[in-house]
C-alpha cells in the first residue's frame, strides 16, 4: 500500500508531465482521416507537434486555431470556426477532434456551444462527425487528456443500439491506454485474432503511426479505426479496457450500449496474461492456441535467467499512473525493489504500487531521490537521459516521448512476448553495466575503506 | 501589456531590416507579422521564438512562467551545444494550475525564482512570460524586479507570451528583453582590438566551433555571441566591442542595429554557410576591426587564412566531384542561410533543379532566394503526391529541404538531407562545407534506395502507391487539358501570395478591373505582396503579361470559361 504524495515546490524541473490537450489530441490519431486541433495560440500545437514528430518520426497531422491576443480576448468563434472550414475544404478529413487549451479556457470559450452555433451556418457541417473535450493546460496531465477524449468519442460517436438487438459474439471492443505503442496494438492484436475474436481498437494507433507506408498520401492520419466501426462499437460482445485510466471510457460504452466490460489494468507481466489469455480463452470459447502456451514457456525461462541480474536491482521509475503501474509491477515480480516511484497525476492505480510513497512530481525529484536511495537503475521517458548520465546508472527508455532512439513506436511490452522482451531488455542493460562500469579491483574489498589511486579513477570514470 | 504593446510597435519600425525599409507608413503599422490562418498554420508562438533565441546562453537557468505545456512538452529540444554549464537544459517552469489561473501567480513565480536561487545558484534568470498569466494579469517585470532586489542577482522578464505573434517576433523581442536589461550592465575584466560580437548564431550542432579556430588563430576575440554557448556575464559586457557580425538569419537584426546606435559597434550581415560565405564573413571581419584601431596586418593574415581554407576545402570536396557530376539536387528551403550552400553544390558538380541557378551574382543572389522562399513556401501547401511528382518531374536525385517535407522524401524513397534548424551535422564555415558534400555523397549512394524502389514481390510494379500517384496526377492534369472551362479554372486558382492567400484570378481581375499597372497598386486593392512581399517579383511577371494586348486576348477567353 503506497502512500500518494504531492510535491510541494513552485518550481517544477525537469518536468516529467506533458499537457493534457497533447493527450486529447493523441487520442485523435488513432482515428482514421482525422485532424486533431488545438484551440489555441499556434505553439500550443507547434510544440506538441514537435513532440510527436521526434517520437514517432513520422508526419505527423495536428492543427491550430491560431488564437491571437486579441481573438482571445475576444472570444474564439471566428478562429474554431474557419479553422473547422479550413481543414474540412483543404483536407477532407473524416473526423476532426477539438481540445481546448489553457488560454482559451482562461478566457471560458464556449466551444460545445460554438460547434451547434457552426453546424447551424453551415448545413455541410450539420452531420459532420466533430468531438470536443475541454483540457486546460493547467489541470491534469498528458495520460488524463486521452481519457476523456476515448471516453468522449464514444459519447458522441458510437450508435445507440436498438433494443433487442443481438450482440455479435465474435466481436470485441479494445480501448487502449496511451501507454501502449503502436507495437503493442499490433501485438494484441494478433493475440485476440488467434481466438477468432474480431477486435476493434478505439483509438487505433497502430493503424496510423506504426511507420507503414500509406497507399496514398493524406494530411490527416493515414489509418486507424474509422468513424462508421466506432458507430457499431455498441454491437460487440465484450470490451476490454487496458489500464485504469480506460475505464471512463469503458463504461461509457457500457451505459450507452450496455456493452459488458472488462478492464485490464495491466499486460505487462506472467499473472496479468495469464488472466487475459483465460478471459479470451472464456468469451471465445476455444483453446488457448499452442503458440501462447509456448510463449508462456518463453517467458517463465526468461524470468529464470533474468532474476539473476534483475532480483534485488533498486528501481527508481518516472512514468505516467497506468505505465508506472505496469512496468514497476512486472520489475517488482522479477525480484526488484522499486525504490523511487514518480508520476504525473493521480490514479486509483497508484496505492497498489510495490513501493513505500509514490510522488506526483518531476524528473529533478526522481533524479534526488534515486541517488538518495543509491538505485541502479532509472525507467523514465528520454527526458530522462540528463538525470541517468549524472546518476551513471543504466537507463530504460519506456513511455512517451522517446526522441532521442528510434523505434519508440515498436517498443514491445504487452503480452507474455512484450514481457519477455522487457525483461531481457533491462537485464542486458544491467549487465552491461557491470561489465563497463562495476568489474572488481584489488580494493573493491580492502577493509579499511583506503583505495589505490587506480581504482579512484576507475571508480569516477563511468 | 501596454509597454508590451509598445515594444512590439518598435520591433515592426525597426529600420534595419530592409523589408521594412521597403513598406508604407500604413503597411509597417500592420508590423511584418503574417496573418495566421486557423486550421492552415505552422510554426512556433512569440514564446517558443524567445526561447529559442535566448536559450543557448548555457549558465542561465530559463524559467517558464505559464502552465505544464510550455515548458512540459518542449524542454530540452534544441540541437545548441555548450562548453561549459548545462543548466540551460535544465527544465524550469511554475507549472501553475487553476488555483493559480483564478488567484494569480506571482506568489508562486517569486518562491520558485527563490527555489532556483537556492538549488542551483546560476548566474542570472530569465522568467519567460507566457500566454495565461499574460491573461491573467501576472505582472513578470514587478515580480522580476523585486526578485532582483530581494536575491541581488539578474532576474530578467522576457515579455514574450505566445498569442502576440509568430516564432520570429518572438526572436526580436527577446532582443530586445536583453537590450533593455542586459547588455551594457556589466565590464569586461580587459578589452581588446581585436574583440568581435557575433549576433544571431546559436551554436546548433556546436558548428560555430568549426569558424572558432579561425578567428583563435587570427588572434579574434569572440566577446559575446548572442545567444550560441554565451555566458550571462558575456552578453553584459557585450557593448565593448569593437565590432560585430550579424548572422544572416535576422533573427535579431534590432540588437545588432541598437548596439551600433547605443554603443557605436558597427556590424555587417553576414553567414559562414558557403566557401565563398565564409571568405566574405573573415574579411568583413577584418576589414570592420582595422576601421576600429586595429592593426592593418590583420588583414594580411586574414588573407593568408581565407587562402589557405578555401585550398583545403575545395580540396577536401575535389574526390567527390566525378562521383556527384550531373546529379540533381533538389534544394527547398525558407531558411535564407542555406541558399550560400548553393556555390559549393555548383562546384562539386551537381546541378540544381527546381531553382534556375547561374553561378552568382549579387542579383542572382536577390533571385534564388524569391524562388527559394516560395518554393518552401509552395511546399509547405503542397500535398504529398503533389510533392511526389514534383520531385518526379524534376529528376532530382536528391532533395535537401527543412524538416517538414522529410517524410514525404523519405517515403517516396528520394535520398534526403536535413538543412534546416534541426539538422544533427554541423557545415557551417570551410569544413563545414566539405561535411555537407560528404552527407549528399553518402546520402546518394546507399545501396539501400535501389532496393526499397522496387516493389513487393506480390505487388506488380504498376500496383504501388508510387505508380498509383503518378496516374492520379497524370489522370488529373489529362482532365484539365480536356476541358478548358475546368483548365482556366485551376489556372486562376493558383495562389500567387502565400502569405495573404491571394490567387492569379483575383489579381487579374483586379488589373483589368482598374486598371492597374503597378505593384503597390495590386497590393492595395487585393492584400497580394503584403505579407513577406516575396511574391512581389510575380506580380510583376503577371502585370507584365497582362500588357494591353495580352489582357484583352485574354477576356474572351475568360468569358468562355464562366
Amino acid at each position: 500500500m503506497a502512500k500518494v504524495t504531492v510535491g510541494k515546490k513552485a518550481c517544477a524541473v525537469n518536468p516529467l508531465k506533458m499537457s493534457q490537450p497533447i493527450g486529447g489530441a493523441f487520442a485523435f490519431m488513432g482515428l482514421r482521416g482525422s485532424m486533431p486541433l488545438l484551440h489555441g495560440s499556434q505553439g500550443c500545437t507547434s510544440f506538441g507537434l514537435t513532440l510527436f514528430v521526434r517520437h514517432f518520426k513520422e508526419a505527423v497531422p495536428l492543427q491550430t486555431t491560431a488564437m491571437s491576443e486579441v481573438a482571445t480576448v475576444l472570444g474564439g468563434l471566428d478562429n474554431v470556426e474557419q479553422a473547422i472550414l479550413n481543414i474540412y475544404n483543404k483536407t477532407q478529413p473524416e473526423i476532426i477532434g477539438i481540445c481546448s487549451t489553457g488560454v482559451t479556457e482562461t478566457k471560458g470559450d464556449d466551444v460545445e456551444g460554438y460547434i451547434k452555433l457552426i453546424r447551424e451556418k453551415h448545413p455541410k457541417l450539420a452531420k459532420f462527425p466533430l468531438v470536443y473535450i475541454s483540457t486546460p493546460d493547467f489541470k491534469d496531465a498528458f495520460q488524463d487528456g486521452w481519457e476523456k477524449a476515448v471516453a468522449r468519442m464514444i459519447e458522441v460517436l458510437v450508435d445507440k443500439p436498438k433494443s433487442l438487438v443481438r450482440r455479435d459474439p465474435s466481436k470485441v471492443n479494445v480501448l487502449p491506454g496511451c501507454h501502449l505503442t503502436p507495437g503493442d496494438l499490433d501485438e494484441l492484436h494478433t493475440i485476440i485474432e488467434d481466438f477468432g475474436l474480431e477486435p476493434s481498437f478505439l483509438p487505433d494507433l497502430a493503424g496510423s503511426l506504426d511507420g507503414h507506408i500509406p497507399d496514398e498520401f493524406v494530411p490527416t492520419t493515414i489509418g486507424g479505426i474509422g468513424v462508421e466501426e466506432v458507430a457499431m462499437m455498441g454491437y460487440a460482445s465484450w470490451t476490454i479496457a487496458i489500464g485504469a485510466q480506460m475505464r471512463r471510457a469503458a463504461e461509457a460504452l457500457e451505459k450507452k450500449a450496455g456493452t459488458p466490460f472488462k478492464l485490464f489494468e495491466r499486460l505487462s507481466g506472467l499473472a496479468p496474461n495469464d488472466e487475459f489469455i483465460m478471459f479470451l480463452s472464456e468469451i471465445s470459447g476455444r483453446p488457448v492456441p499452442s503458440k501462447y502456451r509456448r510463449q508462456r514457456g518463453q517467458l517463465a525461462d526468461a524470468m529464470l535467467d533474468a532474476h539473476f541480474q534483475i532480483g534485488g536491482r533498486k528501481l527508481a521509475i518516472g512514468a505516467e499512473p497506468d505505465l508506472l503501474f505496469d512496468l514497476s509491477s512486472t520489475l517488482h515480480e522479477m525480484g526488484a525493489h522499486v525504490a523511487v516511484a514518480v508520476t504525473t497525476t493521480h490514479s486509483p492505480v497508484l496505492e497498489r504500487v510495490h513501493t513505500d510513497e509514490v510522488l506526483i512530481g518531476d524528473l529533478e525529484d526522481l533524479e534526488n531521490l534515486a541517488k538518495a536511495k543509491d538505485c541502479d537503475i532509472l525507467i523514465t521517458h528520454s527526458h530522462g537521459r540528463q538525470a541517468a548520465e549524472r546518476l551513471g546508472i543504466p537507463f530504460y527508455r519506456a513511455g512517451f516521448p522517446m526522441f532521442d532512439r528510434l523505434g519508440a513506436g515498436h517498443q514491445l511490452l504487452v503480452g507474455y512476448r512484450g514481457t519477455r522482451d522487457l525483461i531481457f531488455d533491462v537485464a542486458n542493460l544491467i549487465i552491461a553495466d557491470q561489465e563497463e562500469n562495476r568489474q572488481p579491483t584489488p580494493d573493491t574489498w580492502r577493509l579499511d575503506g583506503t583505495v589505490s589511486h587506480g581504482a579512484a579513477a576507475a571508480a569516477t570514470s563511468h | 501589456m501596454s509597454s508590451l504593446a509598445a515594444t512590439i510597435q518598435g520591433v515592426f519600425n525597426e529600420p534595419g531590416c530592409a523589408k521594412n525599409a521597403n513598406k508604407s507608413e500604413a503597411e509597417r503599422k500592420k508590423g511584418c507579422t503574417k496573418q495566421l490562418e486557423p486550421g492552415g498554420a505552422a510554426g512556433g508562438c512569440a514564446f517558443d521564438g524567445a526561447k529559442i533565441a535566448l536559450q543557448p546562453f548555457t549558465d542561465v537557468a530559463h524559467l517558464v512562467h505559464g502552465p505544464i505545456a510550455c515548458e512540459g512538452n518542449s524542454w530540452d529540444n534544441r540541437g545548441a551545444k555548450s562548453s561549459g554549464s548545462n543548466i540551460w537544459r535544465t527544465g524550469f517552469t511554475t507549472d501553475i494550475n487553476e488555483t493559480d489561473v483564478v488567484f494569480g501567480g506571482e506568489k508562486r513565480l517569486f518562491k520558485a525564482i527563490k527555489e532556483i536561487i537556492e538549488k542551483y545558484n546560476p548566474p542570472a534568470i530569465f522568467v519567460y512570460q507566457t500566454c495565461v498569466p499574460a491573461m491573467i494579469g501576472d505582472d513578470i517585470n514587478a515580480v522580476c524586479k523585486a526578485a532582483r532586489e530581494k536575491f541581488n542577482k539578474p532576474v530578467i522578464p522576457i515579455n514574450s507570451p505566445g498569442f502576440v505573434g509568430p516564432k520570429n517576433l518572438g526572436n526580436k523581442l527577446a532582443g530586445e528583453a536583453i537590450l533593455e536589461h542586459v547588455i551594457g550592465t556589466e565590464e569586461p575584466d580587459y578589452t581588446t582590438p581585436y574583440d568581435l560580437n557575433i549576433i544571431g548564431e546559436y551554436n546548433l550542432s556546436g558548428e560555430l566551433w568549426q569558424v572558432k579556430p579561425l578567428l583563435d588563430e587570427l588572434g579574434i576575440r569572440i566577446l559575446s555571441c548572442i545567444s550560441g554557448d554565451g555566458k550571462y556575464r558575456e552578453v553584459a559586457y557585450s557593448h565593448r566591442a569593437r565590432a560585430a557580425m550579424m548572422v544572416c538569419s535576422k533573427a535579431m537584426i534590432n540588437v545588432a542595429r541598437k548596439m551600433e546606435e547605443r554603443y557605436g559597434i558597427p556590424f555587417f550581415e553576414g553567414s559562414f554557410y558557403g566557401i565563398q560565405d565564409s571568405s566574405d564573413s573573415l574579411r568583413e571581419i577584418a576589414r570592420l576591426l582595422i576601421e576600429r584601431g586595429a592593426p592593418e596586418e590583420l588583414m594580411a593574415r586574414t588573407e593568408a587564412v581565407i587562402a589557405r581554407e578555401e585550398a583545403k576545402a575545395w580540396a577536401a570536396i575535389e574526390p567527390y566531384k566525378a562521383r556527384l557530376a550531373g546529379k540533381k539536387v533538389l534544394l527547398i528551403t525558407g531558411g535564407v542561410k542555406s541558399w550560400s550552400v548553393v556555390a559549393a553544390l555548383q562546384e562539386a558538380g551537381m546541378e540544381l533543379v527546381g531553382t534556375s541557378v547561374k553561378k552568382s551574382t549579387k542579383e542572382d543572389k536577390e533571385r534564388i532566394k524569391e524562388l527559394m522562399g516560395q518554393d518552401a513556401h509552395m511546399i509547405d501547401d503542397m500535398a504529398p503526391r503533389q510533392m511526389y511528382k514534383m520531385l518526379k518531374d524534376a529528376k532530382a536525385d536528391i532533395m535537401l529541404s527543412g524538416g517538414k517535407s522529410q517524410f514525404v522524401a523519405l517515403k517516396a524513397a528520394m535520398p534526403w538531407l536535413d538543412i534546416n534548424q534541426e539538422r544533427q551535422h554541423a557545415y557551417m564555415g570551410y569544413v563545414g562545407m566539405a561535411k555537407l558534400v560528404a552527407e549528399i555523397d553518402k546520402a546518394l549512394f546507399n545501396p539501400m534506395w535501389e532496393l526499397l524502389r522496387q516493389p513487393a514481390p506480390w505487388e506488380k510494379a504498376s500496383g504501388n502507391w508510387q505508380a498509383k500517384a503518378m496516374a492520379q496526377m497524370e489522370a488529373e492534369a489529362a482532365a484539365l487539358a480536356a476541358d478548358p472551362v475546368l483548365a482556366e479554372k485551376a489556372r486562376r486558382s493558383k495562389k500567387i501570395c502565400n502569405c495573404k492567400s491571394v490567387d492569379l484570378g483575383t489579381i487579374e481581375d483586379s488589373i483589368r478591373a482598374d486598371g492597374l499597372t503597378t505593384v503597390e497598386g495590386v497590393r492595395e486593392r487585393t492584400n497580394a505582396s503584403g505579407g513577406c512581399g516575396a511574391c512581389s517579383v510575380r506580380v510583376e511577371d503577371i502585370l507584365a503579361a497582362m500588357g494591353p494586348s495580352a489582357g484583352e486576348a485574354s477576356v474572351p477567353f475568360l468569358q468562355a470559361a464562366e
